[in-house]
């Protein structure tokens, strides 16, 4: 009989899962307001994630084009997510970025600088103005190593390689606490806490070209699914239009958007600039139509527009996807990302010395000197926990949810550099909110022993069972599965053959068999992400399936168009009484009609606005 | 590419060995590939570390052939076709399973690191902190260490001499180096470099820089400068003379 009380337990006033830019941040906050903070990661602290974030953070800091500000942020940023964006949290991201980038830089960021001495700040695709903050192209780790130091001299508590398995409630649903393991061990412990923070990030370990880490199982959404929460929009998964195409084993890895930023160009096979053919019309008043006007803009020309290749990811990924589609694809079924002739060796160093580093290393080519190959690989979850906008609390009482593992602030297509940001603004406001909530409870809830019991049983289930299937060649399949049925371009037969593999799955899935001890097994730990990674791409079939439309990020086949009538709505998905999962869709709320208007405004009119207002 | 020849480490810090595996190889395969192979096919439980496959993240730090490297951006076509490639955890920390070793010493010498203090003054605006580019690079160019503690790993101070309560090691001179070095810093580091820090224990071997896969002078822009601000204070007549004047 498994007892309880023989399992370690600590208790906490606010306990974040995740220590990415979201987590730190928001356990930081957490520290300002509440006694007893934890955090807790799969990983060494320092690793998550975000230490790979390459082009930058977007802000209105204006320090390079003093016209931008919050509104135009705002517009991009809604524009990005074709309008399904939850309007109160792309309104808080612009409004308050630029007062965190401004923190992060107290705390001992140290960004490029403009020659005023300022923050610098670059172009990305759909963003008006220079709006990045970044350094070099390590933006991701100059941000969590600030964090980090910043943060280890507060009063956290924190377990790194600390595997959070399931969510603990009490008779009233409240949440209550977690059942954790350790990996290095595989002791389990149970944290009891007043409020929970998921900062998890995503999924995209589910496909097999992404590119995501081991960490990215989904665990944040399946734990919160299991604890009765909704999930929201998981039909949009982002795959960044440059991963590497060549060699097969760095097939995904990301090649940074900044290299457009700065002035590359994609080609076909026979040498065309083809980003021009594929402008779509919404974009058409913003966008050069020629190279001439292009090259303009790339020479600093305030009234040339923005140069094609700068398009939102989900335009430039299908571009791309075409191109190879048409038999116009590079050598190894990519295009040609061509950096080498646009600037100097001397500068592609300076501003890229890690994209010039990766490709030398990894695959014996000097950027400087021939075009890289890229093509499509799984990036990032606009879906995920649903959230209220200004506390970040779930549907669950006392469950919080930030970063990546949060839907709603990126709607259908989120754009580069807008994540960064998004940790620092939703951390903030996350461990305010846990904070806020753990004030007014009192006392910790009591969790419920039974359920504490079963998380523990099925873990070590997966170890005990005497013969099973290899929970590596599972995850293979499932990749697998989701590269063909669940990718850029759906189709319904597609997705219904997907939604079967995964069931089919699911059950194999109740006999894998982790093969050694407990201690740090990463078979085990695979076999554990398992369960996640199905419900995660359950989620994402699913939804896929029910949307019978093409928005941002979620590209239909069979239906190619945006449709009024489902812009009304979202897809949630939730775990319903018989224990199978519902996926329905939810009239959206209507939005605040001033943030309608600005949206929908011309780009010229509120330029005019803002610069009106700034005089005044 | 053909077949390939491993030994892999397996056991803890009591006991272990090196176990022999093959893997089959294809065009571009780095060495966290075939060990990833290798723990899908042959061995589910072999412990290693690692997450962003890119050399961004320091996680995957191993020794190869009996040298400090990242598993991620070693290629398997470094070494002949017929060498047998061995796979070590780190030598100067405990091992915890197989690769995967202890590293939670490193994460208390940054604890006693006295973090950024942003000076007041009219440089410190409401726009943020007004620096000049040239300016932050000694110090941008510090903070591009990933923490994969191969300098720790190769210092002798540590891996020898077991002066780990006496020295910080490089990876945290370097971080003293770009807060000393940072333009907009108000704290005073230098007596704690020398006493808690053990700035003294570095004899300037430059075995640090040479495993640095950041590429960073540890040793001469880093290490070197920082000794010197120790003797400027401690020991320079002149600036002592100096301080005593202008009580500095
Ligand atoms: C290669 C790459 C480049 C990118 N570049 C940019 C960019 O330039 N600009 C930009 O804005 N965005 C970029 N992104 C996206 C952005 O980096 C991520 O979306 C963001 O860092 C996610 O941060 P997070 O804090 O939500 O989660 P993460 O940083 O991923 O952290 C997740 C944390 O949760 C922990 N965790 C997960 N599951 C568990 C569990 N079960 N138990 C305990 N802990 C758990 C992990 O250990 C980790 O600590 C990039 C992404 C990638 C992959
Ligand atoms: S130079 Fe100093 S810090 Fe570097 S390895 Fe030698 S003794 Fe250690
Ligand atoms: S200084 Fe270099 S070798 Fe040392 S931890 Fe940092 S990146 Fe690794
Ligand atoms: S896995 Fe990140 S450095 Fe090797």
């Amino acid at each position: 009989m498994l007892d309880i009380s023989g399992i370690r337990q600590i208790e906490f006033d606010v306990l974040v899962i995740g220590a990415g830019g979201a987590g730190l941040c928001a356990a930081i906050t957490a520290t300002k307001e509440s006694k007893k903070v934890g955090l807790i990661c799969k990983s060494l602290l320092g690793k998550a994630h975000t230490v790979m974030a390459e082009g930058g953070m977007a802000a209105s800091l204006g320090n390079v084009d003093k016209r931008d500000h919050w509104k135009i942020h705002f517009r991009d940023t809604m524009r990005g997510g074709k309008m399904l964006n939850v309007w109160r949290m792309a309104e808080l991201h612009a409004r308050h970025a630029a007062d965190r980038v401004r923190e992060l830089e107290q705390w001992g960021a140290v960004f490029d600088r403009t020659k005023e001495g300022l923050i610098n700040q670059r172009n990305f695709g759909g963003h008006r103005y220079p709006r990045l903050a970044h350094v070099g192209d390590r933006t991701g780790l100059e941000m969590i190593r600030t964090l980090q130091d910043y943060g280890i001299h507060k009063d956290i508590d924190i377990h790194m390689e600390c595997t959070a398995l399931d969510i603990l409630k009490d008779e009233s649903g409240k949440v209550a606490g977690v059942v954790c393991m350790y990996r290095e061990t595989g002791e389990f412990i149970i944290f009891k806490t007043k409020s929970l923070i998921l900062a998890t990030g995503g999924g995209g370990k589910a496909w097999e070209i992404t590119s995501n880490s081991w960490e990215y199982t989904g665990d944040g959404y399946a734990m919160a699914y299991e604890a009765g929460a909704e999930l929201m929009d998981l039909e949009f998964n982002q795959f960044h239009p440059t991963g590497m195409v060549w060699p097969p084993s760095v097939r995904g890895i990301l090649v940074t958007e900044g290299v457009r930023g700065e002035g590359g160009i994609l080609r076909n096979s026979e040498g065309k600039r083809f980003m021009f053919d594929y402008i779509p019309e919404k974009f058409k008043n913003e966008t050069a139509d020629t190279e001439e006007e292009a090259a303009r803009w790339l020479a600093g020309d305030k009234d040339a527009r923005r140069p094609p290749e700068l398009l939102t990811r989900d335009v430039v990924a299908r571009a791309i996807n075409a191109e190879v589609k048409a038999g116009r694809g590079s050598k190894h079924g990519g295009a040609y990302l061509d950096i080498a002739t646009r600037r100097s060796a001397e500068d592609i160093k300076k501003k890229l010395p890690s994209m010039y580093h990766q490709f030398k290393v990894l695959a014996e080519l000097d950027i400087t000197k021939e075009s890289m190959e890229v093509g499509p690989t799984c990036h990032y979850f606009m879906g995920g926990i649903r959230v209220e906008a200004d506390t970040t609390m779930s549907t669950v009482e006392g469950l919080f949810a930030c970063g990546e593992c949060a839907a709603g602030m990126h709607g259908a297509n989120r754009l580069g550099g807008n994540s960064l940001s998004d940790l620092l603004v939703f951390g903030n406001l996350a461990g305010t909110g846990a904070s806020n909530y753990a004030k007014q409870l009192g006392a910790v809830p009591k969790f419920n022993e039974e359920d504490a019991k079963k998380i523990i049983r099925n873990a070590t289930s997966i170890l005990n069972r005497e013969e099973g299937g290899n929970p590596y060649l599972l995850h293979e399949d499932l990749q697998k599965n989701m590269q063909n049925n669940v990718g850029i371009i759906r189709t319904d037969s597609e997705l219904q053959e997907g939604i079967q593999n995964i069931e089919n799955l699911k059950e194999k899935n109740k006999n894998v068999k982790a093969n050694g001890s407990s201690q740090f097994n990463p078979g085990w730990h695979e076999a554990l992400a398992m369960r996640n990674l199905l419900i995660t791409s359950e989620a994402v079939a699913r939804a896929a399936h029910l949307r019978t439309e093409s928005r941002g990020a979620h590209t239909r086949d069979d239906f190619r168009d945006e449709s009024e009538e489902w812009y009304q709505y979202n897809i949630i998905s939730k775990k319903g009484e018989d224990g199978n999962m519902q996926v329905i869709k939810e009239r959206r709320k209507d939005p605040n009609p001033e943030l309608e208007r600005i949206a929908n405004a011309t780009l010229e009119d509120l330029e005019a606005e803002v610069a009106e207002e700034r005089k005044s | 590419m053909g077949n390939r020849k491993f030994k892999i480490y397996r056991g803890d810090n009591t006991k272990g060995e090196l176990v022999d595996y093959n893997c089959d190889i294809t065009e571009g395969m780095v060495v966290l590939d075939a060990m990833h192979r290798i723990q899908a096919d042959d061995a589910n439980d072999m412990a290693c570390r690692w997450n962003c496959k890119a050399g961004k993240c320091g996680s995957c730090s191993v020794e190869i052939n009996g040298r400090p490297k990242l598993a991620c951006m070693t290629r398997m076509n470094e070494y002949s076709p017929d060498e047998t490639i061995m796979i070590t955890p780190l030598k100067a920390f405990p091992i915890i399973k197989d690769t995967v070793t202890d590293v939670s010493w490193n994460y208390k010498q940054n604890k006693k690191i006295k973090p950024f203090s942003p000076v007041q003054n009219k440089k410190n605006t409401e726009k943020g902190l007004v620096m000049q580019q040239v300016d932050v690079e000694r110090t941008q160019h510090f903070r591009k260490c990933i923490e994969c503690y191969l300098c720790q790993n190769v210092c002798h101070v540590i891996r020898d001499q077991g002066a780990q309560d006496k020295f910080v090691g490089p990876r945290f001179m370097i971080r003293l180096a770009s807060l000393e070095m940072h333009p907009m810093d108000d704290a005073d580091r230098i007596p704690a470099i020398k006493e808690d820090h053990g700035s003294g224990m570095c004899n300037i071997t430059r075995c640090c820089t040479e495993v640095c896969p950041e590429d960073i002078q540890i040793t001469d822009d880093g290490i070197i400068p920082l000794k010197e601000r120790v003797v400027d204070r401690y020991f320079d007549p002149v600036m002592i003379l100096f301080r005593k004047i202008f009580k500095k």
